[in-house]
Protein backbone atom coordinates (compact mmCIF):
# COMPACT_ATOMS: atom_id res chain seq x y z
CA UNK A 1 0.00 0.00 0.00
CA UNK A 2 1.49 3.46 -0.67
CA UNK A 3 1.71 6.34 1.00
CA UNK A 4 -1.05 8.12 0.20
CA UNK A 5 -3.35 5.00 -0.31
CA UNK A 6 -2.89 4.57 3.55
CA UNK A 7 -2.75 8.31 4.88
CA UNK A 8 -4.57 10.41 2.40
CA UNK A 9 -7.00 7.81 0.54
CA UNK A 10 -9.29 10.08 -0.84
CA UNK A 11 -12.15 7.52 -1.28
CA UNK A 12 -11.88 6.56 2.51
CA UNK A 13 -11.71 10.49 3.03
CA UNK A 14 -15.36 10.55 0.96
CA UNK A 15 -16.67 8.13 2.60
CA UNK A 16 -15.94 9.03 6.10
CA UNK A 17 -16.49 13.18 5.93
CA UNK A 18 -20.24 13.04 7.17
CA UNK A 19 -18.72 10.91 10.66
CA UNK A 20 -16.46 13.59 11.30
CA UNK A 21 -18.55 16.39 10.13
CA UNK A 22 -21.14 14.99 13.05
CA UNK A 23 -18.03 14.94 15.27
CA UNK A 24 -17.24 18.50 14.87
CA UNK A 25 -19.88 19.93 15.18
CA UNK A 26 -20.13 17.84 18.58
CA UNK A 27 -16.55 19.16 19.33
CA UNK A 28 -17.47 22.76 18.44
CA UNK A 29 -20.32 22.53 20.81
CA UNK A 30 -19.10 20.95 23.47
CA UNK A 31 -15.84 23.45 23.59
CA UNK A 32 -18.74 26.56 23.43
CA UNK A 33 -20.57 25.33 26.25
CA UNK A 34 -17.36 24.57 28.09
CA UNK A 35 -15.79 28.56 27.13
CA UNK A 36 -19.36 29.93 27.99
CA UNK A 37 -19.32 28.34 31.57
CA UNK A 38 -16.05 28.40 32.30
CA UNK A 39 -15.77 32.14 31.83
CA UNK A 40 -19.03 32.90 33.68
CA UNK A 41 -17.78 30.93 36.68
CA UNK A 42 -14.32 32.47 36.44
CA UNK A 43 -15.73 35.66 36.62
CA UNK A 44 -18.33 34.66 39.48
CA UNK A 45 -14.51 33.11 41.16
CA UNK A 46 -12.60 36.03 40.61
CA UNK A 47 -15.00 38.62 41.84
CA UNK A 48 -15.60 35.93 45.09
CA UNK A 49 -12.25 35.54 45.36
CA UNK A 50 -11.00 39.34 45.23
CA UNK A 51 -14.25 40.85 46.88
CA UNK A 52 -16.32 37.86 48.69
CA UNK A 53 -17.05 37.71 52.47
CA UNK A 54 -13.81 35.74 54.07
CA UNK A 55 -15.37 32.53 54.20
CA UNK A 56 -16.13 32.67 50.50
CA UNK A 57 -13.26 33.89 49.68
CA UNK A 58 -11.29 30.58 51.08
CA UNK A 59 -13.83 28.40 49.25
CA UNK A 60 -12.87 30.42 46.14
CA UNK A 61 -9.25 29.60 46.53
CA UNK A 62 -9.26 26.44 47.47
CA UNK A 63 -11.50 25.90 44.21
CA UNK A 64 -9.18 27.55 41.91
CA UNK A 65 -6.32 26.07 43.00
CA UNK A 66 -7.81 22.25 43.01
CA UNK A 67 -8.77 22.44 39.79
CA UNK A 68 -5.94 23.60 38.49
CA UNK A 69 -3.65 21.16 40.58
CA UNK A 70 -6.11 17.82 38.70
CA UNK A 71 -5.36 16.56 35.85
CA UNK A 72 -8.60 17.50 33.40
CA UNK A 73 -8.31 13.64 32.45
CA UNK A 74 -8.79 12.55 35.65
CA UNK A 75 -11.79 14.38 36.79
CA UNK A 76 -13.42 13.60 33.20
CA UNK A 77 -13.14 9.70 34.43
CA UNK A 78 -13.91 10.50 37.98
CA UNK A 79 -17.33 12.46 36.44
CA UNK A 80 -18.45 9.77 34.15
CA UNK A 81 -17.04 6.53 35.82
CA UNK A 82 -17.23 7.23 39.72
CA UNK A 83 -19.72 9.65 40.59
CA UNK A 84 -22.76 7.41 38.93
CA UNK A 85 -21.52 5.12 42.11
CA UNK A 86 -22.60 8.25 43.86
CA UNK A 87 -26.41 8.32 42.25
CA UNK A 88 -25.24 11.07 40.13
CA UNK A 89 -24.95 10.08 36.32
CA UNK A 90 -24.21 12.19 33.46
CA UNK A 91 -24.61 11.87 29.87
CA UNK A 92 -21.18 12.05 28.25
CA UNK A 93 -21.77 15.45 26.85
CA UNK A 94 -22.85 16.55 30.46
CA UNK A 95 -20.07 15.20 31.76
CA UNK A 96 -17.52 16.46 29.73
CA UNK A 97 -19.07 20.01 29.53
CA UNK A 98 -19.29 19.80 33.56
CA UNK A 99 -15.12 18.80 33.53
CA UNK A 100 -14.05 21.08 30.92
CA UNK A 101 -16.04 24.05 32.64
CA UNK A 102 -15.31 23.46 36.14
CA UNK A 103 -11.51 23.65 35.18
CA UNK A 104 -11.84 25.93 32.84
CA UNK A 105 -13.37 28.41 34.94
CA UNK A 106 -10.40 27.78 37.75
CA UNK A 107 -8.08 28.86 34.96
CA UNK A 108 -10.52 32.01 33.61
CA UNK A 109 -10.33 33.00 37.80
CA UNK A 110 -7.03 33.57 38.05
CA UNK A 111 -6.84 35.74 34.23
CA UNK A 112 -9.81 37.88 35.47
CA UNK A 113 -8.49 38.54 38.58
CA UNK A 114 -5.29 39.60 37.26
CA UNK A 115 -7.10 41.87 34.72
CA UNK A 116 -9.21 43.78 37.71
CA UNK A 117 -6.08 43.82 39.30
CA UNK A 118 -4.15 45.59 36.30
CA UNK A 119 -6.50 47.91 36.21
CA UNK A 120 -5.22 51.49 38.15
CA UNK A 121 -5.86 52.53 41.80
CA UNK A 122 -7.48 55.56 40.57
CA UNK A 123 -10.18 54.26 38.68
CA UNK A 124 -11.60 52.47 42.04
CA UNK A 125 -10.87 55.58 43.69
CA UNK A 126 -12.60 57.86 41.30
CA UNK A 127 -15.29 55.39 40.71
CA UNK A 128 -15.63 55.49 44.84
CA UNK A 129 -15.84 59.25 45.07
CA UNK A 130 -18.59 59.63 42.48
CA UNK A 131 -20.77 57.47 44.78
CA UNK A 132 -21.30 54.66 42.60
CA UNK A 133 -22.43 51.59 44.78
CA UNK A 134 -19.80 48.05 44.49
CA UNK A 135 -22.04 46.44 41.57
CA UNK A 136 -21.91 49.85 39.10
CA UNK A 137 -18.12 50.24 40.13
CA UNK A 138 -17.51 46.69 38.75
CA UNK A 139 -19.98 46.73 35.70
CA UNK A 140 -19.24 50.34 34.55
CA UNK A 141 -15.75 51.39 35.54
CA UNK A 142 -13.50 48.22 36.29
CA UNK A 143 -14.92 44.89 34.17
CA UNK A 144 -14.58 47.01 30.78
CA UNK A 145 -10.95 48.04 31.29
CA UNK A 146 -10.10 44.67 33.12
CA UNK A 147 -11.82 42.40 29.94
CA UNK A 148 -9.97 44.50 27.78
CA UNK A 149 -6.74 43.73 29.67
CA UNK A 150 -7.54 40.00 29.39
CA UNK A 151 -8.85 39.44 25.81
CA UNK A 152 -5.57 38.10 24.60
CA UNK A 153 -5.04 35.68 27.71
CA UNK A 154 -8.90 34.12 27.84
CA UNK A 155 -8.53 33.77 24.22
CA UNK A 156 -5.50 31.50 24.86
CA UNK A 157 -7.82 29.88 27.81
CA UNK A 158 -10.56 29.19 25.31
CA UNK A 159 -8.15 27.71 22.55
CA UNK A 160 -7.37 24.83 25.12
CA UNK A 161 -10.62 24.24 26.37
CA UNK A 162 -11.19 23.53 22.54
CA UNK A 163 -8.21 21.56 21.83
CA UNK A 164 -9.17 19.44 25.47
CA UNK A 165 -12.68 18.73 24.41
CA UNK A 166 -10.90 15.54 22.25
CA UNK A 167 -10.33 13.92 26.05
CA UNK A 168 -14.11 13.53 25.85
CA UNK A 169 -13.82 10.64 23.45
CA UNK A 170 -12.75 8.88 26.55
CA UNK A 171 -16.14 9.35 28.00
CA UNK A 172 -17.96 7.83 24.78
CA UNK A 173 -18.50 11.22 23.80
CA UNK A 174 -18.90 11.03 19.54
CA UNK A 175 -16.82 14.10 19.18
CA UNK A 176 -14.40 14.75 15.98
CA UNK A 177 -11.39 12.57 17.48
CA UNK A 178 -14.01 9.34 18.64
CA UNK A 179 -15.43 9.94 15.24
CA UNK A 180 -12.25 9.68 13.76
CA UNK A 181 -10.87 6.47 14.99
CA UNK A 182 -14.31 4.69 14.75
CA UNK A 183 -14.04 5.51 11.07
CA UNK A 184 -10.70 4.25 11.17
CA UNK A 185 -11.28 1.03 12.56
CA UNK A 186 -14.67 0.62 9.95
CA UNK A 187 -12.59 1.82 6.73
CA UNK A 188 -9.20 0.17 8.30
CA UNK A 189 -7.36 2.80 7.00
CA UNK A 190 -5.72 5.58 8.82
CA UNK A 191 -7.19 8.35 6.60
CA UNK A 192 -10.03 9.70 8.98
CA UNK A 193 -7.24 10.36 12.00
CA UNK A 194 -5.13 12.32 9.27
CA UNK A 195 -8.62 14.42 8.60
CA UNK A 196 -9.60 14.46 11.75
CA UNK A 197 -6.26 16.43 12.47
CA UNK A 198 -6.45 18.66 9.64
CA UNK A 199 -9.47 19.52 10.95
CA UNK A 200 -8.46 20.93 14.50
CA UNK A 201 -5.51 22.80 12.96
CA UNK A 202 -8.05 24.76 10.55
CA UNK A 203 -10.15 25.26 13.43
CA UNK A 204 -7.83 26.55 15.81
CA UNK A 205 -4.83 28.14 13.58
CA UNK A 206 -7.07 31.21 13.09
CA UNK A 207 -7.25 31.63 17.00
CA UNK A 208 -4.33 31.10 17.51
CA UNK A 209 -3.15 33.88 14.99
CA UNK A 210 -6.02 35.81 16.54
CA UNK A 211 -4.19 35.88 19.89
CA UNK A 212 -0.86 37.56 18.52
CA UNK A 213 -3.46 40.18 16.85
CA UNK A 214 -4.79 41.03 20.63
CA UNK A 215 -1.93 41.22 21.98
CA UNK A 216 -0.28 43.07 19.64
CA UNK A 217 -3.21 45.82 19.75
CA UNK A 218 -3.06 46.13 23.47
CA UNK A 219 0.43 46.57 23.23
CA UNK A 220 0.26 49.04 20.73
CA UNK A 221 -3.05 50.57 23.31
CA UNK A 222 -0.73 50.94 26.33
CA UNK A 223 1.98 53.12 24.90
CA UNK B 1 -21.66 80.04 62.91
CA UNK B 2 -24.41 78.10 60.82
CA UNK B 3 -23.55 74.14 61.83
CA UNK B 4 -20.73 73.53 59.79
CA UNK B 5 -20.93 71.25 56.24
CA UNK B 6 -17.37 69.64 57.48
CA UNK B 7 -16.66 68.44 60.67
CA UNK B 8 -13.72 66.45 61.96
CA UNK B 9 -12.82 66.03 65.33
CA UNK B 10 -10.09 64.61 66.72
CA UNK B 11 -9.24 62.52 63.59
CA UNK B 12 -6.45 60.22 63.15
CA UNK B 13 -5.00 57.83 60.84
CA UNK B 14 -2.01 55.83 60.74
CA UNK B 15 -0.18 54.40 57.79
CA UNK B 16 1.77 51.20 59.91
CA UNK B 17 3.52 52.72 62.48
CA UNK B 18 3.40 56.12 60.51
CA UNK B 19 0.80 58.94 61.87
CA UNK B 20 -0.71 60.66 58.95
CA UNK B 21 -3.26 62.42 60.65
CA UNK B 22 -2.64 63.27 64.67
CA UNK B 23 -5.70 64.84 66.11
CA UNK B 24 -7.24 67.06 63.32
CA UNK B 25 -9.99 69.32 63.96
CA UNK B 26 -11.54 71.12 61.80
CA UNK B 27 -14.93 72.70 60.99
CA UNK B 28 -15.48 73.79 57.46
CA UNK B 29 -18.66 76.35 57.17
CA UNK B 30 -21.07 75.83 53.66
CA UNK B 31 -20.11 77.94 51.04
CA UNK B 32 -16.52 78.33 52.74
CA UNK B 33 -13.21 78.03 50.42
CA UNK B 34 -10.71 75.94 52.45
CA UNK B 35 -7.12 75.73 50.89
CA UNK B 36 -4.59 73.56 52.35
CA UNK B 37 -0.56 73.61 52.55
CA UNK B 38 2.17 71.83 53.81
CA UNK B 39 5.16 70.62 53.14
CA UNK B 40 4.77 66.69 51.57
CA UNK B 41 4.02 64.18 54.19
CA UNK B 42 2.31 66.42 56.12
CA UNK B 43 -1.28 64.82 56.06
CA UNK B 44 -2.59 66.87 53.87
CA UNK B 45 -4.45 64.40 51.05
CA UNK B 46 -4.82 62.07 53.71
CA UNK B 47 -7.17 64.58 55.38
CA UNK B 48 -9.23 65.18 52.47
CA UNK B 49 -9.28 61.78 51.44
CA UNK B 50 -10.52 60.91 54.64
CA UNK B 51 -13.93 63.02 54.46
CA UNK B 52 -15.10 60.79 51.73
CA UNK B 53 -13.61 57.72 52.87
CA UNK B 54 -10.63 56.54 50.38
CA UNK B 55 -9.03 56.19 53.37
CA UNK B 56 -10.54 55.01 56.33
CA UNK B 57 -9.51 57.12 59.67
CA UNK B 58 -8.66 55.72 62.92
CA UNK B 59 -9.58 57.73 65.94
CA UNK B 60 -12.24 60.72 65.90
CA UNK B 61 -15.49 61.53 64.20
CA UNK B 62 -15.67 62.83 61.00
CA UNK B 63 -18.84 64.10 59.72
CA UNK B 64 -20.60 65.25 56.55
CA UNK B 65 -23.97 67.74 56.48
CA UNK B 66 -24.56 66.12 59.98
CA UNK B 67 -24.16 62.63 58.75
CA UNK B 68 -21.54 60.50 60.83
CA UNK B 69 -18.65 59.20 58.09
CA UNK B 70 -17.91 55.99 58.41
CA UNK B 71 -17.82 52.68 56.61
CA UNK B 72 -21.20 50.72 55.95
CA UNK B 73 -24.54 51.63 54.21
CA UNK B 74 -25.26 55.35 54.04
CA UNK B 75 -21.24 55.94 52.72
CA UNK B 76 -21.72 55.96 49.42
CA UNK B 77 -24.97 58.77 50.12
CA UNK B 78 -22.46 60.54 51.44
CA UNK B 79 -19.99 60.11 49.04
CA UNK B 80 -23.04 61.27 46.39
CA UNK B 81 -22.48 65.06 47.86
CA UNK B 82 -18.87 65.19 48.07
CA UNK B 83 -17.08 65.54 44.92
CA UNK B 84 -13.67 64.91 44.32
CA UNK B 85 -10.70 66.40 41.48
CA UNK B 86 -7.58 64.08 41.68
CA UNK B 87 -4.08 65.03 40.99
CA UNK B 88 -4.08 62.25 38.39
CA UNK B 89 -7.40 62.86 36.77
CA UNK B 90 -8.52 59.59 36.93
CA UNK B 91 -10.71 60.05 34.23
CA UNK B 92 -12.31 56.53 32.51
CA UNK B 93 -10.56 55.98 29.77
CA UNK B 94 -12.92 53.74 28.30
CA UNK B 95 -15.58 56.03 28.17
CA UNK B 96 -16.11 59.45 26.05
CA UNK B 97 -15.96 62.56 28.17
CA UNK B 98 -19.70 63.36 27.65
CA UNK B 99 -20.14 59.68 29.30
CA UNK B 100 -17.28 60.37 32.06
CA UNK B 101 -19.31 63.33 33.18
CA UNK B 102 -22.55 61.95 32.39
CA UNK B 103 -21.89 58.16 34.04
CA UNK B 104 -22.53 58.94 37.71
CA UNK B 105 -25.75 60.93 37.76
CA UNK B 106 -27.34 58.15 35.85
CA UNK B 107 -25.88 55.72 37.95
CA UNK B 108 -25.77 57.49 41.55
CA UNK B 109 -28.92 60.25 41.08
CA UNK B 110 -31.36 58.46 38.55
CA UNK B 111 -31.75 60.66 35.64
CA UNK B 112 -32.22 59.26 32.18
CA UNK B 113 -29.41 59.60 30.04
CA UNK B 114 -30.64 62.13 28.34
CA UNK B 115 -30.89 64.25 31.34
CA UNK B 116 -27.64 63.31 32.19
CA UNK B 117 -25.77 64.09 28.79
CA UNK B 118 -27.90 67.10 28.70
CA UNK B 119 -26.28 68.11 32.06
CA UNK B 120 -22.69 67.03 31.10
CA UNK B 121 -22.74 68.87 28.28
CA UNK B 122 -23.22 71.97 30.21
CA UNK B 123 -20.90 71.96 32.65
CA UNK B 124 -18.54 71.10 29.56
CA UNK B 125 -19.17 74.16 27.84
CA UNK B 126 -18.50 76.17 31.42
CA UNK B 127 -14.96 74.42 31.40
CA UNK B 128 -14.40 75.38 28.35
CA UNK B 129 -14.49 71.99 26.82
CA UNK B 130 -17.70 72.09 23.97
CA UNK B 131 -15.57 71.37 21.46
CA UNK B 132 -14.35 67.69 22.92
CA UNK B 133 -17.36 66.54 24.08
CA UNK B 134 -17.27 63.07 22.13
CA UNK B 135 -13.49 62.65 22.14
CA UNK B 136 -12.25 60.16 24.96
CA UNK B 137 -9.45 61.12 27.75
CA UNK B 138 -6.63 59.60 26.07
CA UNK B 139 -7.28 62.25 23.19
CA UNK B 140 -7.30 65.50 25.61
CA UNK B 141 -4.25 67.40 27.52
CA UNK B 142 -3.60 67.10 31.17
CA UNK B 143 -5.10 70.56 31.19
CA UNK B 144 -8.71 69.48 28.92
CA UNK B 145 -8.84 66.12 31.43
CA UNK B 146 -8.48 68.21 34.76
CA UNK B 147 -11.48 70.38 33.52
CA UNK B 148 -13.15 67.39 32.78
CA UNK B 149 -12.15 65.73 35.76
CA UNK B 150 -13.64 68.89 37.65
CA UNK B 151 -17.42 68.72 35.55
CA UNK B 152 -17.60 65.43 36.46
CA UNK B 153 -17.11 65.92 39.95
CA UNK B 154 -19.94 69.20 39.42
CA UNK B 155 -22.28 66.92 37.42
CA UNK B 156 -23.12 65.10 41.13
CA UNK B 157 -23.91 68.69 41.98
CA UNK B 158 -22.16 67.73 45.40
CA UNK B 159 -22.09 69.53 48.42
CA UNK B 160 -18.70 69.81 49.01
CA UNK B 161 -15.38 69.61 46.37
CA UNK B 162 -12.49 67.78 47.46
CA UNK B 163 -9.50 69.30 45.34
CA UNK B 164 -6.02 66.64 45.95
CA UNK B 165 -3.27 68.69 44.04
CA UNK B 166 -5.34 69.32 40.85
CA UNK B 167 -2.57 70.65 38.90
CA UNK B 168 0.60 69.15 40.27
CA UNK B 169 0.50 66.77 37.48
CA UNK B 170 0.00 69.63 34.88
CA UNK B 171 2.87 71.43 32.86
CA UNK B 172 3.15 74.99 33.59
CA UNK B 173 0.81 76.02 30.70
CA UNK B 174 -1.74 74.07 31.83
CA UNK B 175 -1.78 75.51 35.39
CA UNK B 176 -4.08 78.66 34.66
CA UNK B 177 -6.88 76.73 32.69
CA UNK B 178 -7.18 74.55 35.31
CA UNK B 179 -6.79 77.58 38.55
CA UNK B 180 -9.43 79.86 36.22
CA UNK B 181 -12.15 77.34 35.80
CA UNK B 182 -11.65 76.31 39.79
CA UNK B 183 -11.83 80.61 40.59
CA UNK B 184 -14.35 80.84 38.76
CA UNK B 185 -16.03 77.88 40.57
CA UNK B 186 -15.25 79.33 43.80
CA UNK B 187 -17.60 82.41 42.83
CA UNK B 188 -20.69 80.04 43.02
CA UNK B 189 -20.81 79.03 46.55
CA UNK B 190 -19.73 75.70 46.75
CA UNK B 191 -17.98 74.78 49.69
CA UNK B 192 -14.58 73.89 48.29
CA UNK B 193 -11.30 72.59 50.07
CA UNK B 194 -7.99 72.57 47.94
CA UNK B 195 -4.86 70.89 49.08
CA UNK B 196 -2.45 72.69 46.88
CA UNK B 197 0.84 73.73 46.36
CA UNK B 198 -0.46 77.20 44.43
CA UNK B 199 0.34 79.93 46.79
CA UNK B 200 -1.05 82.58 43.95
CA UNK B 201 -4.50 80.98 44.23
CA UNK B 202 -4.80 80.51 47.91
CA UNK B 203 -4.02 83.76 48.38
CA UNK B 204 -6.88 84.89 45.68
CA UNK B 205 -9.67 82.69 46.05
CA UNK B 206 -9.39 81.39 49.76
CA UNK B 207 -11.36 82.33 52.68
CA UNK B 208 -9.03 80.20 55.31
CA UNK B 209 -6.00 78.80 54.57
CA UNK B 210 -5.07 75.73 56.79
CA UNK B 211 -1.12 75.11 57.32
CA UNK B 212 -0.94 71.53 58.48
CA UNK B 213 2.90 69.84 59.47
CA UNK B 214 3.26 66.14 60.77
CA UNK B 215 0.07 65.49 60.72
CA UNK B 216 -1.56 68.43 62.66
CA UNK B 217 -2.99 71.79 61.50
CA UNK B 218 -0.34 74.23 62.79
CA UNK B 219 -1.88 77.38 62.10
CA UNK B 220 -4.94 78.33 59.71
CA UNK B 221 -6.58 82.11 59.06
CA UNK B 222 -7.38 84.13 56.54
CA UNK B 223 -4.46 83.92 53.23
CA UNK B 224 -3.58 87.74 54.26
CA UNK B 225 -2.48 87.10 58.01
CA UNK B 226 -1.48 83.56 57.19
CA UNK B 227 0.62 84.29 54.58
CA UNK B 228 1.91 88.01 55.53
CA UNK B 229 2.16 87.49 58.89
CA UNK B 230 3.27 83.75 59.95
CA UNK B 231 3.33 82.86 63.61
CA UNK B 232 4.74 79.81 63.55
CA UNK B 233 8.57 79.03 62.91
CA UNK B 234 7.63 75.87 60.85
CA UNK B 235 5.09 77.67 58.71
CA UNK B 236 7.74 80.78 57.87
CA UNK B 237 10.33 78.05 57.30
CA UNK B 238 7.35 76.59 54.27
CA UNK B 239 6.83 79.90 52.93
CA UNK B 240 10.42 81.02 52.67
CA UNK B 241 11.06 77.53 51.21
CA UNK B 242 8.52 77.90 48.76
CA UNK B 243 8.71 81.79 47.79
CA UNK B 244 12.02 81.87 47.48
CA UNK B 245 11.72 80.47 44.14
Amino acid sequence: MSFFDAFLNWSVFVQTLPLLISGLTITIGLGLCAIVLGLIGGMLLALLRLYGPSPLRKIAIAYIDIFRAIPLLVLLVVVYYALPFAGLRFTPFTSATLALSLVSAAYSAEIFRAGIEGVPKGQFEAARALGLNAFRRMSDVILPQAIKLVIPPITSNSINVLKDTALASVVAMPDLLKQATQAQALAANPTPLISAALIYIVLLLPLVRLVGVFERRLAARGK
Amino acid sequence: MMAPIIDMKGVTKNFGGFRALDGIDLQVAEGEIVVVVGPSGSGKSTLIRCINQLEEHGGGTIEVDGHAVRKGANLTAIRAEVGMVFQSFNLFPHLSVLRNVALAPVRVRGLSWHEADARARKLLVRVGLEDQIEKYPAQLSGGQQQRVGIARALAMEPKVLLFDEPTSALDPEMVGEVLDVMQQLAKTGVTMIVVTHEMGFARKVANRVVFMDAGRIVEQGPPQTLFDAPRDPRLRSFLNAILSH
